[in-house]
């Protein structure tokens, strides 16, 4: 299928950031990668600028919450080299309440956008951006939305409450 | 024209407010320009006025009542949206779809397409000054309405297919609508095409009118017909194909400058393979013996048949566990991507095991690629900042979420 095997580049990015990265693993078709929030920065410029790697295409990126994990805060981004039709997905997570990532819109001008969407849902900021406001919400909106603590609707209706939905 | 003329810094410079709702952007975008006169020395765009909290609603709602929000991604090509969230929880659970229910989707999801660029394209044209192919091929998307109606009832937000199949068969009826789409439909396309494709007016106010080159398409995250314009081909249909797309044979048009005259032809040409693929789709399913099957055998999410709900058990029972949101959902996670009418449409969803999506992110292609528009539309003239935002085939909707 692609050119690109999965032993290479998990190979490569050990290699390179062994001690950083806390996992790799096959999820359905997608090699996930999951690194630390320092080595974020570093590991997305190599995946783009390895001539063999060349991954040119930001697909997508959005933030992720899990409360009840040590870490909570983390984010994701697809990542496509279009050549030899392979995708990656690197994430990273950060237990700081409120978290900031490197900016990645120097790299892939389509995360400008992305990451402002993830700050207006989440609060993330991206140190090194050119315009970090909301973008899809009011200004004066108060909060997080996207953040799970966030009530989507009366948070004292006991139809509504996490265990109708099997949690 | 994008003549892309050196704009002086000591003038005076007028500050136009284009939008929010504005009868020549279709739809709701705000556009704060700085003009130089006639001249666009820059653009300012604020989005969100529609913004619904798609993501957070989906976070509250089992799979099949997420659906209809897709359906309001983009309006213009429902049913794709539609399938592309089905397949993405098919692909989750791992349910296999029969080839025929496969091939059914294809002729639905090609038939958004033709829909979808009907509307674009004959936009462009009004926006040059040309309203009458416009009204022309209005009749056509009109009709492909009416075949949408005859297979789910609805025309505009479709809410089309289930999780595991299509919720009916298609009828006689919509079959002969269908074949009355391929025999008339290619003359009504081709009317519209005399109209503008080597039409002086339309070729001279359209060619070099907010280009991109390939290059800066592709760091902008462009997908779909904006990127083939600029003469990447790159389509999800043929990278990673879904629902059977890889037994069908079809060109990928596209085009070398990225700008609205190649924006148009690649639509205008999709259109065609689009015929093509539905024309060898009806026969690939004349020639199957099987004519019955629309859903996969997954009883745990096909509600079964309202006879079967009152006369028997097993019936009764699944119909109760999915209105109830009892089935089990696996864990994990899965990102599925679709050709949608105007990019890639992802879905990247997150499930915990609970009855709704723990995190659902759609790539909704529009949002990426609009952020580009500054740049395209600088030191352009005003009448081609409106051409170039209609056809880059912005839709509200997905845009904002």
């Amino acid at each position: 299928m692609s050119s690109l095997t999965q032993e290479y580049i998990t190979e490569q990015l050990q290699s390179k950031f062994g001690e950083s990265i806390q996992s790799m693993e096959m999820l359905h078709d997608f090699l996930t990668i999951t690194v630390e929030k320092n080595s974020l920065k570093p590991l997305m410029k190599f995946l783009h600028d390895d001539e063999t790697l060349n991954f040119h295409f930001l697909t997508t990126l959005c933030g992720l919450h899990f409360p009840d994990e040590a870490a909570q805060f983390g984010i994701m981004y697809q990542l496509h080299n279009m050549p030899a039709n392979c995708r990656i997905r690197i994430k990273s997570f950060t237990n700081d309440s409120e978290p900031v990532f490197e900016t990645m819109s120097d790299i892939w001008p389509a995360a400008n956008w992305q990451e402002r969407e993830t700050h207006d849902f989440y609060g993330f900021r991206f140190h090194g951006h050119p315009d970090m406001r909301r973008i899809l919400n009011m200004d004066s909106l108060v909060g997080w939305p996207m953040r799970k603590e966030f009530p989507l609707e009366d948070p004292f209706r006991g139809d509504k409450d996490d265990k109708m939905f099997g949690r | 024209m994008n003549t892309n003329k050196e704009i002086l810094q000591e003038k005076e410079y007028t500050i136009l407010n284009l939008g929010p709702t504005h009868p020549a952007t279709h739809g709701i975008f705000q556009n704060v320009m700085k003009m130089d006169g006639e001249l666009i020395v820059e653009a300012q765009p604020t989005i969100g006025y529609i913004h619904r909290a798609f993501e957070k609603l989906a976070e509250r709602r089992p799979y099949n009542q997420i659906t209809p929000i897709t359906d309001r991604l983009n309006y213009c090509s429902s049913p794709i949206n539609n399938m592309g969230w089905h397949m993405t929880v098919e692909k989750l659970v791992g349910i296999e779809i029969p080839k025929r229910v496969q091939y059914l989707r294809v002729i639905i999801m090609e038939l958004a397409r033709i829909a979808d660029h009907i509307i674009c394209n004959s936009v462009i044209g009004v926006d040059s000054g040309a309203m009458t192919g416009f009204l022309y091929v209005f009749q056509w998307r009109e009709f492909i309405y009416e075949i949408y109606e005859e297979l789910c009832g609805a025309r505009l937000t479709t809410n089309i297919g289930r999780i595991g199949g299509l919720e009916r068969d298609f009828t006689p009826l919509a079959w002969e609508k269908i074949h009355k789409l391929l025999n008339e439909f290619p003359e009504g396309l081709k009317e519209f095409e005399n109209l503008l494709v080597r039409n002086r007016i339309f070729m001279d106010r359209t060619i070099n009118c907010g280009p991109i080159t390939a290059e800066r398409a592709l760091e902008y995250g462009f997908t779909g017909p904006n990127l083939r314009a600029a003469g990447v081909d790159y389509d999800v249909r043929v990278m990673n194909p879904y629902s059977g797309y890889e037994d069908f044979t079809f060109e990928i048009p596209l085009g070398t400058n990225g700008d609205t005259y190649d924006r148009f032809m690649v639509r205008e040409q999709e259109m065609w393979q689009s015929l093509s693929i539905i024309r060898q789709a009806v026969e690939k399913l004349e020639k199957m013996e099987d004519k019955t099957t629309f859903h996969a055998d997954v009883p745990n999410f096909f509600l079964p048949e309202k006879e079967d709900v009152y006369n028997t058990m097993e019936g009764l029972i699944y119909h109760f566990k999915i209105v109830m949101g009892e089935t089990e959902m696996p864990k994990g996670e899965v990102y599925h991507a679709v050709e949608g009418g105007n990019g890639e449409l992802g879905f990247y969803l997150v499930s915990d095991g609970g009855r709704t999506p723990y995190r659902l992110h759609f790539r909704r292609p529009c949002f990426i690629y609009y952020q580009a528009y500054p740049e395209m539309v600088k030191g352009a003239f005003l009448s081609d900042a409106i051409l170039t935002m209609s056809s880059m085939n912005v839709i509200a909707g997905e845009l904002d979420a």
